[in-house]
């Protein structure tokens, strides 16, 4: 596949141009070694330079990078006898968000995650990541069912928010968040949550709920897009980098704000630059919160998810 | 463009050019657009007495209008925003706030007491939209757990009122946990049998309505309220298309199934009074 690069990866692309354009200009072996070597070694510092300060404008356009591994690509790497579950048993399957039965190493889980679709075709069809109620509604069955089985819930969470149309006003689209919300609250089993893209609001938190939330390094968790905050507040669509500066939306914001447990470090340049090193960082997480959280009893684990959410907020008086 | 369409140009995120009751001795019903006389509004607990359009009314007017006499006991009016993230757009987050405070006399939007409603104890809280568009940030998220947590303790019945653009963007993801940090507080509610009303008011969406609003034990509706998840403007974008009449409005939730009753403002007392019975009788016979 050719490698798609963002704007600001432009200097990245320009040598990786020059690197190609001499391999392919059909020299002898060993002609263009040391440039070769040269041009390498210049693609890689800039690299570190550009990726190790992003601003926050940009980890956003990073976290929508098309090409980020998406939860599918996660059970593939790691999730053994995976099986997917559909439906919510009332309206319809809603293919904006994937649940399911797996194995994470020993131990059987219920996999619920978000998917913006990896092709043209199949991003049409998973309506961009988008849900409508039914897709919350069917993570909320399955949720149940874990629960009836004592298995840990594992949610990825990737998605622009839940779709705004009027289908999903007319099936209660603000209900099946709510309930959702207060059902992960109170769910007897352990629930570890990863932001493994971009977590857009509410309908982010819809599946975000959680004893853990980590966070990947370049995903980002916000109220509202950038782009919305800056139509509504700067009144002018195009101050995104200043919205997403001022809204605090990369993960160690969401750290200091303790808003999240644990920012996972992604390859250099992002998860999609080495998606086998990004998923055993992700499975060896999951594996260590699971473990601490199964040692903990139902009722200290419930409590403690109570707390975790009862604390979050900054006010005086 | 209808009246109807003109109506829902008025719904913004920030609520500030929202329709008030103009002084003098008329006033133009932003339902029917009949000039009517204002004490003959005032009269009629501010609902037009030729098409049943309800006015916004003052959270003081709404405990007048519900609460049994001299009953409410605010608390928690002292707690403040602290603008956690430093936010600043075309104004500082912190002036804004000050702004509102100035306008409302309040601290914040959520305003919280223990009330009796038809001889009956109950915990209140309701929902200033005059404040910030009713925007909920972590001031709210505190109020409305506070609240569920006193109604717990004091086994009583809670009664939310919301009106509110969403959440406040200003505290921007704290104010997006605040739909959780509430949600997973009316849990423990229904976990220990303590019964939660909800009335929703003109407007309430976004973020509050995907979480407390929508998740009571029975859920009130005021005639004519818009309630719904995305704003009528954002669903327009998306679906390139205009809406039609009635869309997100109390009677088409009532008929969706998301609300159990649409309740005029001169019965809602009596029947807040009613489930407040119905509820206590049951928390009766558990034995609590």
């Amino acid at each position: 596949m050719v490698r798609q690069y963002l704007d600001f990866e432009k200097p990245i692309a320009d040598i990786h141009e020059q690197i190609e354009s001499l391999r392919a200009s059909g020299a002898a072996p060993g002609t263009h070694d040391k440039e070769l070597e040269r041009l390498t070694k210049k693609a890689h510092s800039l690299e570190v330079d550009i990726y190790g300060k992003l601003s926050p404008w940009q980890q956003t356009q990073l976290a929508r990078h098309p090409e980020r591994p998406s939860m599918l690509d996660y059970v593939e790497k790691f999730v053994e006898g995976f099986l997917e579950l559909h439906g919510d048993r009332a309206y319809r399957d809603d293919p904006a968000i994937v649940g399911g039965i797996g194995r994470i190493g020993t131990r059987e889980v219920v996999i619920i995650g978000n998917q913006k679709g990896r092709t043209l075709k199949t991003r049409v069809i998973r309506n961009f990541g988008m849900a409508n109620p039914e897709g919350y509604r069917k993570a909320l069955r399955l949720m149940h069912m874990a629960e009836r089985f004592k298995k840990p819930v594992v949610c990825f969470v990737d998605t622009p928010g839940a779709y705004p149309g009027m289908g999903a006003e007319e099936r209660g689209q603000s209900e099946a968040i709510a309930r959702n919300l207060m059902e992960m609250g109170r769910l007897k089993v352990p629930i570890v949550v990863v932001i493994i893209g971009e977590g857009g609001s509410g309908g982010a938190l819809a599946v975000g709920v959680g004893d853990r939330i980590l966070m990947l390094e370049n995903s980002v968790y916000s109220v509202i897009s950038p782009e919305g905050c800056a139509a509504i507040l700067w009144k002018d669509g195009t101050k995104t980098a200043t919205a997403a500066e001022a809204l605090k939306v990369t993960a160690k914001d969401l750290l200091a704000l303790k808003v999240i447990d644990e920012i996972l470090p992604e390859p250099l340049g992002g998860g999609h630059h080495d998606v086998t090193q990004m998923s055993t960082t992700i499975r060896t997480a999951i594996v260590r919160h699971l473990d601490q959280l199964e040692k903990m009893s139902e009722k200290e684990r419930t409590e403690a998810r109570y707390q975790k959410f009862r604390a979050m907020g900054v006010y005086e008086g | 463009m209808s009246w109807f369409r003109q109506k829902l140009r008025k719904i913004t995120a920030s609520g500030e050019d929202r329709t008030e009751i103009p002084e003098g001795f008329w006033l133009k019903c932003n339902g029917c657009k009949e000039i009517i006389y204002r004490k003959e509004v005032d009269a009629n607990s501010k609902i037009c007495p030729k098409c049943n359009y309800h006015f916004p009314i003052s959270v003081d007017e709404r405990v007048g209008l519900i609460c049994d006499p001299h009953t409410f006991k605010a608390w928690g009016g002292e707690l403040k925003s602290k603008d956690p993230l430093v936010f600043k757009d075309s104004v500082r987050y912190r002036d804004r706030v000050k702004k509102a405070q100035k306008k409302t006399g309040r601290n914040d939007v959520m305003v919280c007491g223990d009330a009796a409603i038809c001889g009956r104890p109950v915990v209140l809280g309701i929902m200033d939209f005059e404040f910030m568009g009713g925007s909920m940030g972590s001031v709210v998220g505190e109020l409305v757990t506070r609240a569920a947590e006193r109604a717990l303790k004091k086994r009583v019945p809670l009664i939310l009122f919301s009106a509110s653009g969403g959440a406040r963007m200003q505290e921007g993801i704290l104010s997006l946990m605040q739909m959780a940090k509430t949600s997973v507080a009316i849990a423990r509610l229904r976990e220990n049998g303590v019964p939660y009303i909800s009335v929703l008011t003109d407007p309430t969406f976004g973020g509050v309505a995907a979480s407390f609003s929508m998740l009571g034990d029975v859920n009130i509706a005021e005639p004519g309220a818009l309630i719904g998840f995305a704003g009528p403007r954002v669903i327009e974008q998306t679906i390139k298309q205009s809406l039609p009449e009635g869309f997100q409005r109390s009677e088409f939730l009532l008929e969706h199934g998301m609300v159990d009753m649409i309740v005029d403002r001169k019965t809602l007392r009596d029947t807040l009074g009613r489930l407040v019975a119905f509820f206590g009788s049951t928390a009766v016979a558990a034995g609590h």
